[in-house]
């Protein structure tokens, strides 16, 4: 009897010991990588327990084109077809900021037509970048309903960019200076009919999209980001503005036009992923109504454009600006040596930085939760990798 | 002859079969591979792997304007043994190139390419960047190449309908 | 020391940056030396071993909380490599639009710095960059490994002013 005790006894420390040391087997290693349809051209590698994440280590770099590299090698007006790539619908604004810099570097101011008219490009570009995003968030939850509307109401302002610059995408339109051409002749009321009926689109997405039952479920509360995290980790556009930050850089530092135009700050505090994606959407209506009080304070006629060399020489100095764009703060940091080329051109982009929150986020969540989390931070992969 | 073929002989037994054989062979090919050419032709799924910046306007292709999935060409997402089309979209930079042969070789046949995008193609505007392969030819083998940077998704039609030709004149084996 | 100050109609953050330069030359009189200063742009160099005082210096009496960039710029003829961080506030109302840029020179043949990762924890993605692009080494950050270059890189770092790319 006692022999079976004791063997009974023997056999539960045996088993406590077996199940101790396979602690480490549980974890999991998956690859959500670039072959994914949930993570579109980059990867990182995931360690699971069951049904939570535990360790999470990013791997991007799969489109690193080596763009601060090429710009060495070109003159400054040779630079901005390849500078406007990262972001191929939302291309005016990569190329404002570096436009803005050269001029700072230089010296000079753009007409007053060209401000308005580069400002009016930018809000455009921002309307249909925010559209795609919300298009692809629209996949990652397995919503198709989410995928088509945006992708199609997209291609309204699209029409409008065609006009204006000649291409859908990439319009390589903003250029150190000003901008390459004026505005075709009937484009003010045509632009004006087109963002009054893209507002009205706009207002039937909050029926549908955000007041969807299993749209909250699965995002609210989901990934929170506390204010005092998202300043230390140094985040910026709209997932700091989702974390109660009004921040915006056109309402801060004013660059061109912007201290002319009376618009809102939008920010939610609820720190969450429902807030993340709600934020760009309010953006998108403020967006509205800069476009019309641009369209109103536009002078009637002017230069567009102030004519430099094709291979002006950059006095030596640095200059350092940044815009707001889609994502979040878009800066470059210019440094040149008194030669046609730049010596150092250097872009930080809103995606790399968010990029930082995202182990962050994602250690502790469930892995169902990860492509609300991942796809809400505003990262574009393109844009991070350069 | 035909009194010889029905006597039961061995040898004229086997004579009859492989005449047979012929005769239903070569009855049956032409109507069963314009059957079989005919199904691959109108459903062909795409596998989920984006390359680089040329990914907007494939997006855009799918939108309701330009609607490719009237076409047959729906993005199934689900596993990448399913699909029988590849779409280089953009620039292949060396870090990806190993990723591409791996989902390639992973796919069944029949298998079709469309390099899109002139970085797909040659290179492109970043020829001359130290991680950009020039055009992806050397690491799959290309049957379309769509033009164009980035191509609009009209553009992209017309290179399906050019890979349909190619498909609709194809033997079966 | 040069300062080219541009005037401009009474912005607060003009008499910030004069403040926060006076109090910086105070404190630490020599060892500090002001490039430039620019309306809403200002930025000082340090001597490598002060980087770190400097930084926390700014963090606790200024509020600066977050980098908005960082990199380096290679300069092979005086045989050295610049470290610029780009910092900025998010808390502090008066340096909103403020940009202060931290800058320090080191040695181009034996490339090591004090990373600033406790400091400020949002440099961590941007010094491990310039750590495979410019190849330089810091101190004290958890991971110095390759990041967006490809596993099989076996050539010098790419920004390097003596890696030439094909054909130019």
């Amino acid at each position: 009897m006692s022999t079976l005790e004791e063997k009974i006894d023997e056999a539960k420390n045996l088993s406590m010991q077996i199940v101790k040391d396979s602690e480490e087997d549980r974890l999991m290693t998956l690859s959500v990588g670039p072959q994914h349809p949930g993570s579109g051209h980059f990867r990182f590698v995931i360690k699971i327990d069951g049904d939570y994440i535990v360790y999470v280590d990013p791997d991007p770099g799969y489109v690193h084109r080596g763009h601060e590299k090429m710009c060495e090698y070109r003159n400054f007006f040779q630079n901005i077809p390849h500078l406007e790539r990262p972001v191929i619908h939302d291309s005016c604004n990569i190329t404002y900021s570096y436009s803005l810099a050269i001029e700072d570097l230089i010296g000079i101011t753009v007409p007053r037509r060209g401000q308005f008219i580069r400002a009016i490009a930018s809000e455009l570009n921002r309307l249909v970048y925010t559209e795609y995003w919300l298009a692809i968030y629209g996949i990652f939850l397995g919503h198709s309903t989410m995928f088509m509307w945006p992708a199609g109401d997209r291609e309204l302002i699209i029409d409008l960019l065609e006009r204006l610059t000649g291409h859908r995408v990439t319009h390589a339109f903003n250029i150190p200076g000003g901008v390459r051409n004026d505005m075709p002749y009937n484009f003010k009321e045509k632009c004006l009919t087109q963002v009054n009926y893209f507002e009205k689109r706009l207002k039937e997405y909050e029926h549908i999209f955000y007041n969807n039952p299993l749209l909250r479920q699965r995002t609210e509360g989901v990934g929170v980001l506390s204010k005092e995290d998202a300043i230390k980790l140094g985040v910026t556009g709209s997932v700091l503005r989702a974390s109660g930050v009004p921040y915006d850089i056109r309402k801060v530092e004013p660059y061109d036009v912007y201290d002319e135009i009376d618009f809102n700050v939008q920010y939610m505090k609820t720190c969450d992923s429902f807030a993340r994606a709600y934020v760009p959407y309010l953006d998108m209506i403020e967006s509205c109504h800069i476009i019309r009080q641009l369209l109103d304070k536009i002078p009637e006629s002017g230069d567009v454009r102030e004519k430099l060399l094709s291979n002006v020489k950059g006095p030596p100095g640095e200059s350092f600006k940044r815009i707001e764009s889609g994502r979040g703060a878009l800066s470059y940091h210019i440094v040149s040596d008194g030669t046609s080329r730049a010596y150092r051109v250097k872009m930080s982009v809103g995606s790399f930085r968010n990029l930082l929150a995202l182990p962050f986020l994602l250690v502790g969540s469930k892995l169902g939760d990860m492509p609300p989390i991942y796809w809400s931070l505003n990262y574009w992969p393109v844009e991070a990798d350069r | 002859m035909l009194k010889e073929l029905l006597n039961p002989n061995p040898a004229n037994f086997n004579i009859l079969v492989s005449k047979l054989s012929d005769v239903l062979v070569t009855s049956l090919e032409e109507p069963l591979g314009y059957a079989i050419n005919w199904a691959r032709v109108w459903s062909l799924w795409p596998v989920h792997l984006e390359t680089a910046c040329c990914s907007v306007e494939f997006g855009a292709a799918s939108s309701p304007r330009y609607d490719v999935e009237r076409f047959g060409i729906l993005e199934a997402f689900g596993s990448l043994r399913q699909c029988d089309l590849i779409v280089v979209q953009g620039t292949v930079t060396r870090k990806m190139a190993p990723r591409l042969r791996m989902v390639y070789d992973q796919m069944p046949e029949p298998k079709y390419v469309i390099a899109m995008g002139a970085c797909a193609i040659t290179g492109g505007l970043y020829l001359d960047s130290y991680n950009v392969l020039p055009g992806c030819d050397g690491i799959v083998p290309v049957d379309v190449y769509v033009p164009g940077c980035p191509p609009r998704p009209e553009t992209l039609i017309q290179g399906t309908f050019l890979l349909q030709e190619k498909i609709k004149r194809s033997k079966i084996k | 020391m040069d300062n080219q100050i541009e005037s401009s109609p009474g912005k607060n953050s003009i008499y910030i940056s004069h403040d926060i330069l006076k109090s910086l030359f105070e404190k630490y009189n020599t060892k500090i030396k002001i490039v430039y200063d620019k309306r809403n742009r200002s930025k000082i160099m340090v001597e490598p071993e002060n980087l770190v005082e400097t930084a926390i210096f700014l963090r606790d009496h200024y509020g600066f909380d977050h980098a908005e960039s960082a990199s380096g710029t290679d300069y092979p003829k005086d045989d050295k490599i610049e470290i610029n961080y780009h910092l900025g506030s998010y808390s502090n109302q008066d340096l909103l639009p403020y940009i202060l840029v931290l800058s320090t020179k080191i040695n181009r043949n034996d490339p090591k710095s004090n990373s600033l990762i406790n400091i400020f924890p949002s440099v961590e993605y941007h010094e491990r960059e310039t750590y495979e692009m410019l190849g330089v080494y810091f101190i004290g950050h958890p991971r110095n490994e390759r990041f967006l270059l490809p596993e099989d890189w076996a050539d010098i770092p790419p920004l390097r002013k003596d890696f030439r790319i094909k054909g130019r």
